[in-house]
């Protein structure tokens, strides 16, 4: 069946009430009644709900072949905790069928893209998929296909019983006897704990896994005592050095800084940008620049930003610390800086991935965003924007937040280069729709800006404020001229992937890559 | 033999504001300088290029010129000294690639302008170039150069213009860069003065210390109120401040449009000298607010109806 952007979605997964995408806001309205975990009473006193081990702890929750456990991504690419966990429920318990549903996998978790390609993980839900994981995925290892859930799309699924966690084993930078935890007052600290929140919440089992045991109660916690049926403590949860990396500098690129210049004056031209106004960026090199040139904009304006959200670098801790931010609202931590200014600084201040960005909740940050300024991997002529799959049609990244803050925010900028290496960043179709086109309103490329026709009123603040601008089609042939046309990819009829938008309906598909032959 | 690319008609008047310079041995680099917006890009063969890869940078120089669509910015080339063994070269290639012009570097007499360009029309004749398609301009880089500005100016029909390059010419005179730019304002001043003598345009040296944002605008500033059509840039970050500074302001052009309109206006009624916003106004004054107008709109400022 066709959906709404215009892909093929195979009818036989369109079983369970499972329904082809419909548009952007389908959904709204729509009446939900929420899922809940299944928990035990406790009302004996006792000393504490530390376990001497993983595996003690893994028992004691009761886990079983075919269970669907959980992971958090809060410690990035230096994350000790998924892998072993799964060793010790693979290799000392010898538990099989497991389905793994992290908020995201990268780097850090070589060790399960073996365990998938050996047939015991059989499924994957998370909101990124990189490194090796992906590539066995693509290559149509997992024995059902994965979902990918955007930040937003997953607390959503949750809600929805879509997604029932049997286990949550949440990493903690400390923790004490009982569970309440955080990502802060340890010795490898994560800073926000926003992914981890959700899952506490809505898994039937929660076990904090922590290297620092603080006293008793360590507060205030992000992962409260109430959703924690075991403690453990291990030597290390993880690598410091890939947990909170250095802050990124701003890019010295003249390209880069040319687009986020672009961006900011985009910003500046429209009506939103007044005293107050929201404000998210990606953590990629022009989006931090963007923010930049806000600055001067600010300035001749006399206005501050009321508040910034999503993932957070220290570029931005900085502007605050400098009186330009109101408020810091924090899903996740990219660098040691900013890990940090959220422990140390009042109004810089953690929150849940389901408060920021669930389609399912009563009304998430995204929906009050006013910029959101986004990187992409593709954009096509119908403004939809790809981040999950590479030029070689492999899952290799993350739609992360990408849909949900581009549904709601008021003035979605996309800042990419026209090409990369020799690749079209703009094209007729993009390989995979992670973003509809219909919530993406501005493209800025080093060649020219694009304006989705659908906003009219953008057009018009640009083309008073002198802001040239071009049609998306005039990007993508520009494009194809200077790199030539790409060869589609050729693919397997299986699929391999299921890419949900975040109200739950089935955006697109991704299928076994099939290897390249000149034919 | 120049063939895709079509260019426009090389125009010794247009608008120069900035010459960004670029290693012409570069093909990432020069593949699309024109994104960022500059006036002039000036493609080097001179000194960013060694003296091993002359051959390499004409290469790569004339592919450019032969299949990148530069558009409305200008591509000058910087060719290699009239002293070493490589300009003949190097000017054939520009003239064969189709380039808008040619920066003659270390040009200190009338003779050596005279010199090109007879190289330059050879070229166009066996690369079938309309002769006086190809611009030049020339590049004061010595003492000499500046004393002998007037007579380079005026030596050629296709000059452009002229250059002043700061670091030879801080060498050849024994000092060093001053945040006033005292050490090199007498030879911009004789410079100017000769440009203007001569009817051709006057452009400033590059700011070499790139991250000296603030010594950056500062030398802006003084070559605006000096008089200069333009600066050479090494980086696109700079392109902007140029940009602005030398754009009427909107009162400036809001004056300017009164001065025309009543002047024409005071014409008709057969008044010469007469009084605007309480300052007197006569025929130099109505140039110069044309001259304004015009610079506004070629800088793209200008939303009037005149």
């Amino acid at each position: 069946m066709i959906n709404a952007v215009g892909r093929d979605i195979p009818d036989y997964l369109l079983v369970d009430g499972k329904e082809v995408y419909q548009g952007r806001f389908a959904k709204d309205g729509q009446v939900m009644k929420r899922d809940a975990p299944t928990c035990v009473m406790n009302e004996k006193p006792v000393a504490d709900k530390l376990c001497a081990s993983i595996r003690e702890a893994c028992e004691k929750c009761g886990a079983h072949d075919g269970m669907t456990i959980s992971f958090h991504h809060a410690f990035r690419n230096g994350d000790y905790t998924a892998s072993m966990v799964c060793k010790v429920l693979v290799e000392e318990m010898g538990i099989k069928d497991l389905r793994v549903a992290a908020t995201s996998l990268g780097d850090a978790h070589n060790l399960l893209a073996d365990y998938i390609e050996q047939g015991i993980i059989v499924q994957v839900q998370a909101s990124g998929v990189r490194g090796r994981i992906g590539d066995a995925i693509s290559h149509g290892k997992l024995k059902e296909p994965a979902i990918i859930r955007s930040h937003g799309g997953r607390p959503r699924a949750m809600m929805a019983g879509e997604l029932h966690i049997d286990i949550a084993f949440l990493a903690a930078a400390s923790s004490d006897k009982v569970g309440n935890a955080s990502g802060n007052g340890g010795k490898n600290n994560c800073g926000s704990m926003g992914y981890a929140m959700p899952d506490s919440r809505y898994a039937d089992k929660v076990v904090v896994i922590t290297d620092t045991l603080a006293p008793f109660p360590n507060v205030p916690a992000s992962i409260k005592c109430e959703d924690v049926d075991c403690v453990v403590v291990v030597d290390e949860i993880g690598d410091p050095k890939r947990i909170g990396t250095k802050e990124a500098r701003v890019t010295q690129d003249p390209r880069d800084l040319m687009m986020a210049e672009r961006a900011a004056d985009i910003i500046a031209a429209t009506p939103w940008f007044v005293d107050g106004f929201s404000y998210q960026t990606g953590a990629g090199g022009p989006s931090l620049a963007v923010t930049r040139f806000l600055e001067e904009r600010m300035d001749a304006k006399e206005i501050k930003m009321g508040v910034a959200f999503g993932g957070i670098t220290g570029n931005m801790c900085d502007l605050q610390d400098r009186g330009y931010v109101r408020k810091i609202v924090d899903t996740q931590d990219f660098d040691t800086k900013a890990i940090a200014h959220l422990h140390d600084c009042p109004d810089h201040v953690e929150m849940t991935v389901s408060d920021y960005a669930n389609p399912a909740s009563k009304g998430a940050y995204v929906n009050y965003l006013d910029y959101m300024i986004l990187a992409a991997l593709e954009v096509d002529t119908k403004f939809n924007v790809n981040v999950i799959t590479g030029s070689d049609g492999v899952v290799r990244g993350a739609p992360g937040g990408h849909p949900d803050t581009a549904a709601g925010s008021k003035c979605c900028i996309i800042v990419t280069p026209l090409v990369r290496g020799r690749m079209p960043t703009i094209c007729k179709d993009v390989t995979t729709v992670t973003t509809p086109g219909e919530c993406i309103d501005v493209v800025v490329t080093d060649y020219g800006t694009a304006v989705n026709p659908a906003r009219r009123d953008i057009i018009d603040c640009l083309d008073a404020a002198g802001i040239p601008h071009v049609s998306i089609e005039y990007l993508q042939e520009k494009a194809y001229s200077i790199v030539g046309e790409p060869d589609p990819l050729k693919w397997e009829d299986k699929v391999v992937a299921i890419v949900e938008a975040r109200d739950g309906t089935i955006l697109d598909v991704i299928r076994q890559i099939k290897p390249y032959t000149f034919d | 033999m120049a063939g895709k690319i079509h260019r426009p008609r090389p125009n010794k008047d247009r608008l120069r504001r900035t010459m960004m310079f670029m290693n012409a041995q570069r093909p990432g680099l020069i593949k699309d300088a024109y994104i960022y917006g500059c006036d002039s890009i000036m493609l080097d063969l001179e000194d960013a290029v060694a003296v091993n890869q002359k051959d390499a940078a004409r290469f790569s120089l004339y592919h450019a010129l032969t299949t990148v669509d530069y558009g409305d910015t200008e591509v000058i080339v910087r060719i290699n000294g009239t002293d070493t063994e490589y300009w003949r070269e190097d000017v054939r290639v520009c003239v064969a690639g189709g380039a808008d012009g040619i920066r003659i570097p270390k040009c200190e007499s009338a003779e050596q302008v005279k010199e090109v360009e007879a190289a330059v029309e050879e070229a166009e004749r066996e690369f079938g170039v309309e002769v006086g398609w190809t611009l030049l301009m020339a590049a004061l880089e010595s003492p000499l150069g500046i004393m002998n500005a007037y007579e380079i100016c005026t030596a050629s029909d296709r000059m452009l213009g002229c250059a002043i390059s700061g670091g030879d010419f801080r060498t050849s005179m024994r000092v060093q860069i001053e945040p006033d730019g005292i050490e090199i304002n007498t030879a911009r001043s004789m410079m100017l003065l000769a440009a203007r003598a001569a009817g051709v345009q006057c452009l400033d040296t590059m700011y070499p210390n790139l991250d000296d944002e603030e010594g950056f605008r500062r030398e802006v500033d003084l070559i605006v109120r000096m008089g200069f059509d333009g600066k050479s840039l090494i980086n696109p970050k700079q392109i902007a401040y140029v940009h602005e500074r030398l754009a009427p302001t909107p009162k400036q052009i809001a004056h300017s449009e009164k001065i025309v309109r009543s002047c024409r206006e005071q014409a008709d009624a057969g008044v010469g000298v007469y009084v605007v916003d309480g300052k007197m106004v006569d025929p130099p004054f109505f140039r110069e607010a044309e001259r304004i107008i015009e610079l506004a709109k070629k800088c793209g400022v200008y939303h009037g109806d005149l």
